[in-house]
């Protein structure tokens, strides 16, 4: 494996953080503090179940948000104003720039989330839980999260190959959606008639990605346990589909002529 | 010559852009461009503005993709990523990471030829010292100049010693001084035996730093061969600079031809006559103030080629 990636992946992460796109942890901290004040005045002993849910739910839409918006960004930008045109005279092949972004937001996202979950856990330490074993699904929960976002960012990536950052915020959104309601989707042309609509439904249903699976915050503020057999599906699935984003972003990208 | 594979080889090099909004049209960029640049040749790549020098960099870097031709680079072909190890480019108007020091961003790229941190310290300190911009170290690229930024695309160019560098306008957004320490760079990388490849439009440039020029025009090529065998050794006149003795009327013959330039006269006569000339001026007691050859501009060859007819014989220019 080459290094090139790795060199454009800390450089991305470097040009996030100076982008003060670390300040969303402000607002995140902000958050916590605010919920846990309020739940500790509460304390009818449903203390736990708000702040994982609220927490879960916040990392989740934080993380949304970045991988959507830096993601359809990547390539695009630095298209846009000629940065690439000096790194690609370096020996580096495309595939490598692209896959070396791709990384590069990961680790942001990653470096990101790892901070929200400490600052979950301090919030569940002022509202006086004890940790317990079953807190395990919630750093179970929070792992399904990232893959979805590395699922994310991946078709962000592979849109803004080719369109623009509005286009590409719009496909990728209209993606998520899908794959967040593919099995209602698919149960819903299963109850009608039409043959057509049972078809166009569940090949939908195979085609997006199906996010619903990757969702367990409820599992997780309920404190039930997660199935590790969901661990490996769910690991295998995203790993795949982020694979097989990345290298058609690579074909398409290795053709395109740059402006 | 100087070595049996050629620094760069371009064969019917083609680019057609699709332009237009609604009903696409294909426009020829450029047109079947063949040439070839010998080892530690400086090589100049004039022409016009949309001649098509941009465009055949871009292709030669593997920026675009050529419609049709071939070119290989140090021997080895435009798609063959192994070759941008030997070599550097500066992009037309380069613009880089706003977020990154000069220092940083020198490094980061240097990172791409794999040297040990210790030498990449070493090779940046000393590239941004060769580039001037050793004082702007430190200062994030978003508040560079226009200048400062085109210095810095020149250190990328060549901060890993590249064996042929392409440089896209290099004095374009310089000062003389600038344009100066550049000029005095390229001749530095051809006294180390480096191949280099520039376009520009500035024939004073091409004609003090470059062993041959080629010329595009509209896409194709008009000419080829050293820069005096192309335009600037064809003088078309004499351009005399004198003062006339003060409240004495020039003679006739004189003032015919001169224009009056703030108590000077100017005036341009065929070499043939230039001595007939200073004669008549020493008649009257002129002061000669200057005598130069009034060479043809490449705007002047430019407009040349646009009035000549298309497909005419490019007599004398071609190689
Ligand atoms: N992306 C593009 N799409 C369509 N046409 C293009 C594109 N890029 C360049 N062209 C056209 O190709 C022609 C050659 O452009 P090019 O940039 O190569 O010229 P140049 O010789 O570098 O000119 P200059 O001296 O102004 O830099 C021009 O007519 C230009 O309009
Ligand atoms: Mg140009």
């Amino acid at each position: 494996m080459s290094a090139m990636p790795g060199v454009v992946a800390i450089n991305t992460f470097r040009e996030a953080v100076r982008d003060r796109v670390l300040y969303n942890l402000v607002f995140f901290a902000l958050l916590m503090i605010g919920a846990a004040i309020i739940v500790g005045q509460i304390s009818i002993g449903i203390e736990r179940l708000v702040i994982v849910n609220l927490g879960l739910t916040a990392i989740s839409i934080f993380g949304l948000v970045m991988a959507i918006f830096i993601g359809v960004g990547l390539v695009y930008k630095e298209i846009e104003k000629r940065t690439l045109y000096s790194l690609l005279s370096k020996p580096i092949r495309r595939w490598e720039f692209l896959v070396g972004k791709y990384a590069g937001l990961i680790l942001t996202l990653v470096i990101n989330t790892a901070f929200m979950t400490a600052g979950l856990a301090v919030a569940l330490f002022y509202v006086g839980r004890p940790f317990v074993r079953s807190d395990a699904s919630i750093l179970i929960a929070i792992y399904f999260i990232l893959l979805a976002l590395a699922l994310v960012t991946a078709i962000a990536l592979f849109f803004s190959c080719f369109s623009s950052p509005m286009l590409s915020t719009l496909f990728t959104l209209a993606i998520y959606v899908t794959g967040l309601f593919a099995a209602d989707i698919r149960d819903f042309g299963a109850l009608t008639h039409s043959s057509f609509i049972k078809t166009a439904t569940s090949v939908l249903y195979y085609l997006v990605p199906n996010f619903h699976d990757f969702n367990s915050i409820a599992v997780a503020a309920h404190g039930e346990s997660i199935p590790f057999a969901l661990v490996w599906q769910n690991t295998l699935y995203a790993l795949m589909y982020i694979a097989l984003l990345l290298v058609a972003s690579s074909a398409i990208f290795s053709r395109r002529n740059l402006k | 010559m100087a070595s049996q594979i050629p620094a760069i080889e371009i064969t019917g090099l083609t680019k057609d852009y699709s332009v237009g909004f609604w009903r696409k049209r294909m426009r020829r960029s450029l047109d079947h461009l063949s040439l070839r640049v010998e080892e530690g040749e400086i090589f100049g790549f004039l022409g016009p503005n949309g001649a098509g020098k941009t465009t055949t960099l871009k292709l030669l870097m593997g920026l675009i993709f050529p419609t049709d031709g071939t070119a290989n680079i140090l021997g080895r072909p435009i798609d063959d990523i192994s070759m941008h190890r030997d070599i550097g480019y500066l992009p037309e108007h380069p613009y880089f990471y706003d977020y990154l020091t000069a220092r940083e961003l020198l490094d980061y790229y240097a990172r791409f030829s794999h040297y040990p941190a210790e030498e990449r310290r070493v090779r940046v300190a000393r590239v941004l010292e060769r580039v001037g911009l050793a004082s702007a170290a430190d200062v994030q690229l978003r508040k560079f100049s226009k200048g400062m930024l085109q210095r810095a695309g020149i250190a990328q160019a060549i901060i890993h010693d590249p064996r042929l560098v392409f440089l896209d306008e290099p004095m374009s957004g310089l000062d003389p001084i600038g344009r100066h320490e550049v000029r005095d760079i390229i001749l530095d990388l051809k006294t180390q035996g480096r191949t280099v490849f520039f376009s520009t439009h500035i024939l004073s440039d091409a004609e003090m730093l470059c062993d041959r020029v080629a010329v595009l025009h509209e896409g194709k090529l008009r000419g080829i061969g050293s820069p005096g065998k192309i335009v600037s050794l064809e003088v078309q006149a004499m351009e005399i600079l004198f003062e006339p003795v003060e409240n004495q009327p020039l003679p006739s013959n004189l003032a015919q031809h001169a224009t009056p330039v703030g108590g000077r006269y100017r005036m341009e006569v065929p070499e043939a006559e230039l001595y007939r000339t200073i004669n008549d001026l020493r008649s009257c007691s002129a002061r000669i103030l200057s005598v130069s050859p009034v060479r043809p501009t490449l705007e002047d060859y430019f407009l040349g080629l646009v009035e000549r007819k298309p497909n005419a014989p490019v007599e004398a220019h071609a190689q």
